[in-house]
């Protein structure tokens, strides 16, 4: 923990072939920080977040968790590093039941891989009544993703973020395709991460969504970050002037 | 299978719908399994009714279970490999290439455990290697699978010269009666098959790997983003499937003592239909052991039926081909009422 970041990603690019969609990106985040990303389509927004969860590598640059080099990151290893992701498709099997799609990836096993089925099921039970607020009695842990509504599922993928003690979380548009309801909802969560204590990366296209939850933002352009502002030193208004300046012009001055 | 989840009814005081969402919920989990037994039950009805001669006799179940682990025992993890969203057009070759190295070892070692192992190792490596095509160079399983179902029988055909082998020399040892014996008047090879039917049911609903073929079949991104091994998933998968494609063609070979570099022709249209008729989905994700289990005996029950009934044998395939386009539509209708 020698300089007391979260993550630190230093000096990161990332090309697809003959497209380029980072460059020289440096990038933090602090102890018990929520940090907004924000950008246009094709800022590189998405990419940045899938090299932190191990999805994609870095074609260049270091990454740090908690000040120590990690080299090769992949899921698994992010996941044991505490990074939990809610994807902007919500990362769904939606014709598996519920248990299966919060335990996707690491079920409960013994030492031979063989599931523990019943405690998932119990788990998610718990889950279901303590944090998805799901009290419709048409849902269980056997109930198919593929029936439940827009925030239904958002809040699973949620959920399933959670309950893996997550220490830094990782909301990928969450806000997509929401009802405002939702979308408060959404917020309240965001805000009781870091009454947790916990670190958060909050992209989304609503300045307004990230202006009120984050401590900081980030604008990336083009691949590249723009500048960054702590909320506290700059009124919304500022922001978005800033905003719609580097959609134009790409600097803000 | 079970109900750990009724638990959570007990807080919740309205009883009424509860019963009714219950008994929807019960048949959106099982329905295609519910259908499989309505249609196997109908069908074994419309059969005594046709040929109660044939149908109200023992000798003819007793055929049923000689014959039909051959290709059944290829169509449990065949069932996985679809539910994976992958195909294996393969399999046919993959048992007649497995009893290439089954013979070869067995004429120049006279061991009928040291054949069966080479058979085995050597189904389950062709069957690998469909993997490693499909997913290290990305082409559809389906096109990868024909390819390499020409390639092993090409391969069966000049190993061999073109020419069969006997294998009478294997009766009397004690492998051939645990593979094709029989104990207390049932087949043996019906007892490999209900074993591996229990085996491949675990493997699917209650180890890791299953639960991988499930999401990979879903939706492989989400896969991926959740941190399963797609790429090992698969190919291991494909190897399975060649594994029991060697094994069904070593019982099919011991229990007739000779080996015909045809081996495994007819079998893939039965196998396939068995995999559909048991309500496997065709798209991936969907699927169960149970279906395939008896839409296998569905299916060699037809062709039983169709001579009984004094049709003549150039109806099966008709009728084969019927069951794949029937059962794979009415999956394909389902999901969409159901989405």
């Amino acid at each position: 923990m020698e300089n007391g970041y979260r993550l630190e990603l230093r000096n990161i690019s990332k090309s697809f072939g003959e497209v380029q969609s980072l460059r020289n990106v440096d990038f933090k985040l602090g102890q018990n920080e929520v940090v907004g990303l924000l950008g246009d389509n094709g800022a590189g927004k998405s990419t940045l977040i899938k090299i932190i969860t191990g999805y994609h590598h870095p074609t260049e640059g270091e990454i740090f968790f908690n000040g120590q080099k990690i080299d090769h990151l992949t899921v698994p290893k992010a996941r044991d590093l505490g990074v939990e992701t809610v994807y902007q498709e919500r990362a769904l099997a939606e014709l598996q039941t519920l248990w299966r799609n919060i335990f996707v990836g690491r079920e409960l096993t013994n030492a031979m891989g063989f599931m523990k089925v019943k405690e998932m099921k119990a788990e998610t039970n718990r889950l279901m009544l303590e944090s998805m607020g799901f009290t419709s009695m048409a849902v269980s842990p056997d109930s198919i993703i593929k029936t439940f509504s827009g925030g239904e599922k958002q809040g699973v993928a949620i959920v399933r973020a959670l309950y893996f003690d997550a220490e830094i979380i990782i909301l990928d548009e969450p806000t997509m395709g929401l009802s405002l309801k939702e979308t408060r909802k959404l917020l309240n969560f965001v805000r009781d991460i870091k009454a947790a204590g916990k670190s958060a990366v909050f992209i989304d296209h609503n300045i307004f969504h990230v202006y009120s939850v984050a401590d900081r933002v980030v604008v990336l352009d083009r691949g590249k970050v723009a500048g960054e502002f702590m909320t506290a030193d700059i009124t919304l208004e500022a922001l978005m002037e800033k905003m719609y300046r580097v959609a134009e012009t790409g600097s803000f001055d | 299978m079970s109900s750990t989840a009724e638990k959570s009814g007990a807080e919740q005081s309205l009883q009424q719908p509860r019963e009714k969402l219950t008994f929807t919920r019960f048949l959106r989990a099982y329905g295609t399994q519910l259908g499989i037994l309505t249609v196997f039950a109908a069908m074994w009805i419309f059969f005594i009714v046709a040929a109660p001669t044939t149908f109200l006799a023992p000798q003819i179940y007793l055929a049923f279970m000689s014959t039909i682990p051959f290709f059944a025992i290829v169509a449990l993890p065949l069932t996985m490999l679809v539910i994976a969203g992958e195909m294996d057009l393969s399999f046919p070759s993959l048992m007649a290439i497995g009893m290439v190295a089954f013979v070869t070892v067995f004429n120049a070692t006279g061991s009928v455990l040291l054949s069966l192992l080479a058979g085995l190792v050597t189904g389950f490596l062709a069957g690998l290697m469909n993997g490693v095509i499909v997913v290290g160079i990305g082409i559809p399983s389906l096109v990868v699978t024909i390819g390499t179902q020409f390639f092993w029988r090409g391969a069966v055909l000049v190993l061999l010269g073109g020419k069969g082998s006997t294998l009478v020399e294997t009766r009397e040892t004690f492998i051939h009666s645990l593979l094709v014996g029989k104990l207390w008047g049932i087949p043996m090879q019906m007892i490999w098959l209900v074993v591996i039917a229990i085996g491949t049911w675990v493997l699917l609903n209650r180890h890791r790997f299953g639960a991988n073929i499930f999401v990979i079949g879903d939706n492989k991104q989400t896969a991926e983003l959740m941190g399963i091994n797609t790429a090992r998933t698969r190919t291991l998968m494909f190897g399975l499937v060649g594994l029991a494609a060697a094994f069904g063609g070593i019982l099919a070979s011991l229990q007739v003592s000779f080996f015909w570099p045809s081996l495994g022709d007819g079998y893939l249209l039965r196998t396939l239909a068995a995999v559909f008729l048991g309500g496997t989905s065709v798209f991936g994700g969907v699927g169960t052991i149970l279906g395939t289990f008896i839409g296998a005996f569905i299916i060699g029950a037809i062709e039983a039926a169709i001579v009984a009934i004094g049709l003549t044998g150039f109806w099966t395939q008709l009728i084969y081909g019927l069951i794949i386009i029937l059962s794979v539509s009415m999956h394909a209708i389902l999901r969409k009422r159901i989405g």
